[in-house]
């Protein structure tokens, strides 16, 4: 009975984690190919390193995500403060369309970005890139803030009013403080989410401005370089790293 | 309305949609009082206290305070502080950051701010709390708490929305005394709102029982239970008996006579009455007299006992009339019959204490 259990647990950590034991585990092997093992290595990080093109689009992605992560919050914490406090015509709709924006398929999104830019004249590069990423991110922000905004006791504002609090006091000294874990949870999900996207970004940024998911999609073209799996090494490092913090901060924080 | 009076409402009017909440509503408070807004959920007591803080804007109408209008001010501006049901402790501070919250605000720093937050704590006895977070107190010390960061400000009036509601009924009691005391000591001005007669009862010098976003009846504790303007606020404040009957004539200006059951009751009331008109005679569980033989004093009414408790300082029991009605007693055990009781099924004589009686008219 206990073996069957461990085998159970076994397979589906397998399923889950093998395909990236098995990329952690060519980016230190001497193979090139990554066919069978010969050997450990550090040499296809050197590469990575030396690699301008490949460094570039890593410096652009994290540029653009943390821009990105820090104004979707920023404009999603307010949004969701006016959603749930105010009470103004078209609340509903402009929350409806939030779900919307959520839950339209990608590509549907990455062409009205283009077709929307190209109309207006913005040169597709950094600021497009920047626009749509923010946008797909807002709705993220808003519902994760939305949700903790609305699990507070309403009269904590009013207490705060009746004990003389201007309406910008309370926002800084009451909600904000409160909205803490919400924030940095919108924040980590919003980089995440801008980091990793291949779709949007293929239409709305030019030549002049690779971001990393499109510049691994062309060097994979032509099979897979093993300065790409060192790359990518790192950065399931970095997103284990976030995702621990989010949670100890979480942890910290998750009183009621 | 004297000259004295430190709280104003005149003619406080707010519905939402079409849910009128409060209608017409006017009180006056003096300075030092203990007022209690007694009512059912619904009848408008919380948002007359909501009005009174600035949380809601009335319809119409006017809330003065030491003769100036409260009316456009928002809350932060009223010299009036709320003590919330639900608390409404601000989870991300410690005891003390939360009662300092009001007086940081106010401008009040360094040695003045520790003092004065030291002292009401003292005052709610929660000194040697002041570094915890309010997910680390009971429930009883979070209200301790509250009704510090409420007093902390030294408002004119104190408002407090159903403080004690969510204590158990020994924590309630206990917190009673503690909120009189407090009041007397600070000398401050308390408005209360509760559901729970009793609390009313014991901590108040006036009780406000609403019924409808209107006043029912004003008057001091003993005022309301022994005198109730209407069957509404007598059934609201304890238990009734009722003995339904109708007016045959006036005796003189203090005296009716009543035909209740085919007997005639001389009652004792003020108020108008026309012969002939519908009447209800109440009498509290603790005014009936049970006997056993047949009376020597009229009115007297025969009934079969259904039920009897034991409640260690008095026995309650439940009498079935012969004329119908079923009526509830209480009564205290006496030192000449230590261990008087009844049988279930015993036939008892019910009377009552001549001039105990309140003559309700019929209309509600």
């Amino acid at each position: 009975m206990k073996g069957l259990r461990l085998l159970f647990f076994g397979g589906v950590f397998c399923y889950l984690y093998l395909p990236i034991v098995i990329l952690v585990g060519n980016a230190f092997n001497l193979n090139r190919y990554g066919l069978h093992w010969e050997g450990f290595t550090g040499k296809w990080f050197v590469a990575m390193w030396n690699n301008p093109g490949l460094m570039e689009a890593a410096r652009h992605s994290l540029v653009i995500a943390f821009a990105a992560a820090s104004l979707a919050t920023a404009i999603g914490a307010l949004a969701a403060i006016a959603f749930i406090r105010y009470r103004f015509p078209g609340r509903r709709l402009l929350q409806g369309t939030m779900m919307t924006l959520m839950m339209a398929p990608d590509i549907i999104l990455a062409i009205a970005f283009l077709v929307l830019f190209v109309a207006l004249g913005i040169a597709l590069g950094f600021w497009s890139l920047l626009l749509a990423h923010i946008t797909f991110c807002l709705p993220f922000a808003v519902v994760t803030i939305a949700a903790r905004l609305e699990g507070f006791d309403p009269h904590l504002l009013d207490a705060a009013r009746d004990l003389g609090a201007s309406e910008s006091r309370l926002l800084w000294r009451v909600v904000l403080p409160l909205l803490r874990p919400a924030l940095v949870s919108s924040w980590l999900l919003s980089f995440t989410l801008s980091l990793d996207d291949v779709i949007v970004s293929s239409f709305v940024t030019g030549p002049a401005y690779d971001v990393l998911p499109l510049k691994i999609f062309s060097m994979v073209k032509v099979g897979v370089k093993p300065e790409v799996n060192a790359l990518a090494t790192i950065m399931v490092g970095l997103s284990l790293i976030l995702v621990i913090l989010s949670q100890l901060f979480h942890k910290e924080k998750n009183t009621p | 309305m004297g000259e004295d009076s430190l709280l104003n409402i005149d003619g406080l009017g707010k519905a939402y949609g079409n849910n009128l909440v409060l209608d017409d509503f006017s009180l006056s408070v003096g300075h030092g009082e203990f007022v209690t807004l007694l009512g059912p959920s619904g009848c408008g007591k919380t948002t007359l206290l909501r009005l009174v803080a600035g949380l809601e804007t009335p319809d119409r109408g006017r809330i003065t305070l030491d003769g100036a209008d409260l009316t456009p001010l928002p809350p932060e501006k009223r010299q009036v502080n709320t003590v919330f049901q639900s608390y409404a402790l601000f989870p991300h501070m410690t005891v003390f950051e939360n009662v300092a919250f009001g007086l940081r605000l106010k401008g009040v720093a360094g040695d003045e701010l520790g003092r004065r937050v030291a002292t009401v704590l003292c005052d709610v006895r929660m000194d040697g709390f002041a570094q915890r977070y309010p997910h680390q107190l009971s429930g009883g010390q979070q209200q301790r708490v509250a009704v510090a960061r409420a007093v902390v400000n030294r408002p004119r009036v104190l408002l407090l929305d159903e403080p004690l509601s969510a204590l158990d009924a020994r924590l309630r009691r206990e917190m009673q005394g503690e909120l009189k005391r407090l009041q007397r000591d600070l000398d401050m001005t308390f408005i209360l709102v509760t559901h729970d007669q009793e609390e009313a009862l014991s901590m108040s010098d006036r009780v406000v029982v609403m019924e409808g976003g209107r006043i029912a009846q004003i008057g001091t504790p003993r005022e309301v239970y022994e005198e109730p303007s209407s069957l509404y606020v007598a059934r609201f404040i304890g238990d009734i008996n009722l003995f339904p009957g109708t007016v045959r004539d006036r005796l003189d200006e203090k005296h009716l006579r009543l035909d209740i059951f085919g007997q005639t009751v001389v009652a004792e009331t003020r108020r108008p009455f026309a012969p002939g008109q519908a009447i209800n005679l109440l009498l509290r569980p603790e005014d009936l007299r049970l006997g056993e033989g047949p009376a020597k004093v009229a009115p007297c009414f025969a009934g079969s006992i259904v039920e009897r408790s034991y409640r260690g300082s008095t026995l309650d029991t439940t009498i079935l009339l012969d004329d119908g009605p079923v009526l509830k007693a209480c009564e205290f055990f006496d030192e000449d019959d230590p261990d008087f009781d009844y049988r279930v099924g015993e036939r008892v004589q019910v009377s009552w204490v001549k001039g105990w009686e309140v003559v309700l008219s019929d209309g509600e």
